[in-house]
């Protein structure tokens, strides 16, 4: 009798569904044996704190196995790193260590070169649910909730009891502070197990976060590797430098000097605005009347826009907002939904740019044709996103398997819920058979491709908290399959040309082929000497190849190409421990590499 | 007389294929394209020929012009001309497969299919516009099976002498209509032929000696009749000047592949048509009217059947030459039902026997042309 609905709310609204299925559970349980009073159930009532309840649900946050467990610890503290090395304008440098302790257990160290935080802050940063600086504002950072880092200690806490040490160091000549950290979950407060203040030698600024946790290390498609991988591709002003649990080091060095602009913060727009929000700002703003207030709180809001807005709501300008009522509230939305308004400004998002993405592209892949677009801002329920997208086809990749797709959200790779994902809805929407990919109906396209998708945007509307698939917004699909048809229309004209010169070189075989039997037959029916066979030859290579022009060659051309990067996570995944036995004994604990990359894929398609 | 008459005619030919080969081997040498013409082989490119009864080709022609995509079919028809040239001069012959496995001495021209090879013969044969024999290839099938009081004079191989075959000596079996017949005679006193579609009615027929009741000479075409039985049958008709009775499933492919290939022959051997078809031959049945008026057992029309009626109401001359015929096909499309010759079992074994054909063969207001 349990609907379980697992993505698509906030937590806030599971939380109100669990504790009502609580409630309606041991009702009905009590009818059939003595009643009791509300009373008595009042006492079972009470408050669940966010962090018990991800406690009990941590798969909604994205560790719900140990190797998610321990990518999604890694990409929460990389985009916090990322994300605080670009808000203070500094170039990110950023050292990740994977160092196993047990089989199961392993210590994530996250460090970076940002500036620091302050050692007020330090607890609620790490150990609050719900805290951060990110999620009031609108402007296109990588964390929006507040909930990611501090979910990896809580993971941490969870399968280890131990806490997670920060530490933190703001200037050069000040001591960095040590922190051990854990989470009360009853109260989602911050619990501080250790404080104290010692030298980070040879660093200027930065932070740095220790957890120790249940997880799996594997390679392979969904891997801490690629992840980084991928990351660096899109974040090419970052220097990433990976240690994994063998002890092995990956560098990924900074390939471009500069940051990227600045992202900016706007206010929200009004045509986003849904109405409880709305008669929240209402109640909120210290604005003195109600064209005031849509000027003040709205992007896009001009004195006449908001006399115009206010005329179609049949509301006066003067207006004190704390005096609107909820069905005058109601009457302003509408009213806002009838005026024309001038869709949000788009320099607030910066996109990664087709040249970069072509250049990431063509690391990561020997193909011969590279295509990457960038589409003109668009607007989605008021906020405004930016799609790109990126090509690669042909090479060495599998002509036999469905394309590889490759997903970012404002600069986060996406490994998990590919299936659920709105790129990928729009990439099996999208007729690629016109393009030369061979499609089924509602599949991705088989062939061999790689398509890239980035969607930045103030607020990327993701499935689940655990941010791994877009939401299927008509507007923000719509725009990725106008990036991919521009991206389509380009590999079809190349795909064609590859066809007509395999014709013409096929034609030309042709000729090379059949030139001496015409010679020869004619010889036999008409008794030809030999040179005046070979005259005949010749002069039917002039007749035939007269027509002809010259024959253009295709060829893998990609100076750019790396191949050892292009391996990292492409390794085989471990064996199951079964399976490991098994191989054992038969190979006497040789073991061989199974290449079978198109699993993980699947693994995903439900 | 016959025999040098025949070596000069197949000069000719000789002589034509040299020429084509002269005209191409110039044209090159002048670095000009070469191009090689040939009728065009289909039900387009026919008439039919109302007073001699046979479908006459056009002048319509294919002109096949040498460039990088037709270099192998080029090549290959070169290759076959070469080959039939040599078959004539040293009289002898090849088989259609034999031809195939010929060409597999050519490298990268041979044949892959046997297909590929019977369609470059018979461009060759319409481009010299004689038959296929007097080039030199001789069709793999057997013409089909003759019963009846009958002579045919045949020639022994050996000793060049005449060699006479008595049709009524085969018992249970029959004689067989040999690939080349122009060299027969015939002894009989039959009053007519009755060509028959399915071996399993000539068997019935033969096994009761029907010829012997109704004095006639019974054919069994085995489905569309070859060229070589569409020849036996013309020459005998003529010889004898007998009338020819054509007895066929109640079907679109009995009567207008198997029946009118017979009467006019084929858009495929268009060129030849004038002497490998029978023009005084007549449809006895089944006819749709049968269908009815004896109440036999049918089966339904397939897609196929109903594409094929359609396909011969258009384009086929022959059928647009004769209101009964459309009338007819217009019918059994209505009926949406065919019938086989064995239908007629449902009235007892030997009901074609004693019933229907007597009745047929009487009655000509039941015939179509």
């Amino acid at each position: 009798m349990i609907v379980q609905n697992k993505s698509n709310v906030t937590s806030l609204k599971l939380l109100q569904t669990i504790q009502t299925k609580i409630y309606i559970n041991e009702t009905i349980s009590q009818i059939n044996m003595t009643q009791k009073t509300a009373e008595e159930l009042a006492k079972k009532q009470r408050e669940i704190s966010i962090a018990e309840f991800f406690e009990k649900n941590r798969h909604l946050l994205g560790f719900d196995n140990p190797r998610r467990a321990l990518l999604t610890a890694i990409k929460e503290a990389v985009d916090n790193a990322l994300d605080a090395c670009e808000e203070a304008r500094i170039l990110p440098e950023i050292n990740v260590e994977i160092i196993q302790l047990e089989e199961t257990r392993f210590r994530m160290v996250v460090e970076d070169n940002g500036p620091g935080i302050i050692k007020k802050q330090i607890p609620r940063i790490f150990a609050k649910l719900l805290y951060g600086s990110k999620f009031h504002k609108l402007s296109a950072t990588r964390g929006q909730q507040g909930i990611g880092i501090s979910a990896a200690v809580l993971y941490g806490q969870l399968t280890t009891g131990k806490p997670a040490t920060i530490i933190s160091k703001t200037e050069v000549n000040k001591k960095a502070q040590l922190v051990k950290l854990k989470i009360n979950t009853q109260i989602n407060e911050p619990q501080i197990i250790e404080e104290t203040e010692i030298d980070w030698e040879n660093k200027d600024h930065g932070t740095k976060i220790e957890i120790d946790f249940e997880g799996s290390y594997n390679k392979g498609r969904q891997s801490v590797d690629e992840y980084l991988k991928e990351t660096a591709i899109v974040n090419p002003h970052c220097t990433i430098i990976f240690t994994n649990p063998e002890a092995n080091q990956i560098i990924f060095p900074r390939a471009s000097p500069n940051l990227p602009p600045e992202p900016k913060e706007i206010k929200p727009h009004p045509y986003g605005i849904e109405l409880g929000r709305l008669i929240k700002m209402l109640e909120l703003t210290e604005a003195k009347t109600l064209q005031q207030f849509l000027t003040d709180e709205f992007v896009r809001v001009g004195p006449g826009t908001a006399k115009q807005i206010c005329e179609n709501s049949a509301l006066l300008p003067r207006t004190n907002p704390k005096q609107i009522s909820r069905d005058m509230a109601e009457n302003l939305h509408k009213g806002i939904n009838k005026t024309k308004i001038i869709a949000p400004p788009t320099d607030c998002i910066s996109p990664i740019g087709d040249d970069l993405l072509e250049r990431g592209l063509r690391k990561e892949i020997n193909a011969e044709f590279y295509c990457a677009v960038t589409r003109p801002a668009a607007v989605y329920r008021g906020n405004p996103f930016v799609i790109e997208a990126a090509l690669a086809f042909g090479g060495e990749q599998e002509a036999d398997k469905s394309i590889r797709v490759m997903r970012f959200a404002n600069r986060v790779p996406l490994l998990y819920q590919q299936g659920a994902c709105g790129i990928t809805k729009a990439i099996q929407d999208t007729a690629w058979r016109s393009y030369g990919l061979q499609q089924s109906k509602n599949s991705l396209p088989v062939g061999p491709c790689t398509i890239l998708v980035h969607m930045t945007s103030v607020w990327v509307p993701f499935t689940s908290e655990s941010k791994e698939a877009l939401a299927h917004y008509p507007e923000i699909i719509k725009e990725i399959r106008l990036a991919l048809q521009e991206c389509g229309r380009k590999l079809g004209s190349f795909v064609n040309k590859k066809r007509r010169i395999r014709d013409e070189a096929k034609k030309r075989g042709y000729i090379e082929k059949y030139i001496s039997h015409v010679a020869d037959a004619l010889g036999e029916l008409i008794g030809l000497s030999e040179a005046d066979k070979k005259k005949t030859e010749d002069d039917l290579y002039k007749i035939l190849e007269s027509t002809r022009g010259q024959l253009e060659e295709i060829k893998v051309d990609n100076p750019e190409y790396d191949a050892e990067m292009a391996k990292i996570g492409r390794e085989e995944e471990e064996f199951e421990p079964e399976k490991i036995e098994s191989t054992r004994k038969a190979k006497k604990g040789k073991q061989t590499k199974l290449v079978d990359e198109d699993q993980y894929s699947e693994e995903e398609q439900e | 007389m016959a025999e040098s008459k025949k070596v000069e005619k197949e000069n000719k030919v000789v002589i034509k294929i040299v020429d084509i080969a002269k005209d191409i081997y110039t044209k090159i040498r002048k670095l000009k394209r070469p191009e090689l013409d040939m009728p065009i082989r289909s039900l387009t490119n026919v008439s039919y020929n109302e007073k001699d009864g046979f479908f006459e080709v056009l002048g319509n022609k294919k002109t096949r012009t040498l460039s990088a995509s037709t270099i192998k079919t080029f090549a290959q028809t070169l290759r076959m001309m070469s080959l039939s040239r040599d078959l004539i001069k040293t009289n002898d012959i090849a088989t259609k497969r034999e031809a195939y496995y010929v060409s597999k001495n050519w490298g990268e021209a041979r044949f892959n299919e046997q297909p590929e090879s019977d369609t470059v013969m018979d461009d060759i044969e319409a481009m010299m516009g004689v038959n296929r024999e007097q080039i030199g290839f001789i069709p793999e099938e057997k013409g089909g099976a003759v019963a009846g009081e009958m002579i045919v004079i045949d020639k022994d191989p050996d000793t060049n002498k005449d060699l006479e075959i008595d049709c009524t000596k085969f018992g249970s079996g029959a004689y067989s209509i040999p690939s080349s017949v122009e060299h027969l005679k015939f002894k009989t006193k039959a009053k007519f032929i009755l060509a028959i579609e399915t071996s399993g009615m000539f068997e019935r027929l033969n096994k009761h000696k029907y010829w012997k009741k109704a004095n006639c000479i019974l054919i069994s075409m085995g489905g569309v009749p070859t060229r070589a039985c569409r020849r036996f049958i013309r020459k005998l008709a003529d010889e004898q000047n007998i009338p020819v009775h054509v007895f066929t499933d109640g079907d679109f492919y009995g009567y207008f592949n198997i029946y009118r290939t017979l009467k006019v022959g084929s858009g495929n051997a268009a060129h030849i048509n004038e002497f490998f078809c029978v023009p005084q031959a007549q449809f006895i049945g089944i006819t749709p009217q049968d269908i009815i008026d004896y109440k036999l057992p049918t089966h339904p029309l397939k897609e196929v059947d109903i594409k094929r009626a359609r396909d011969a109401l258009k384009n086929d001359p022959f059928v647009q030459h004769y209101k009964e015929w459309q009338k007819a096909a217009e019918q059994q499309m209505k009926m949406k039902a065919r019938a086989e010759q064995q239908a007629l079992a449902k009235h007892g074994l030997n009901f074609v026997i004693d019933k229907y054909l007597p009745d047929k063969i009487k009655d000509k207001r039941t015939w179509l042309p």
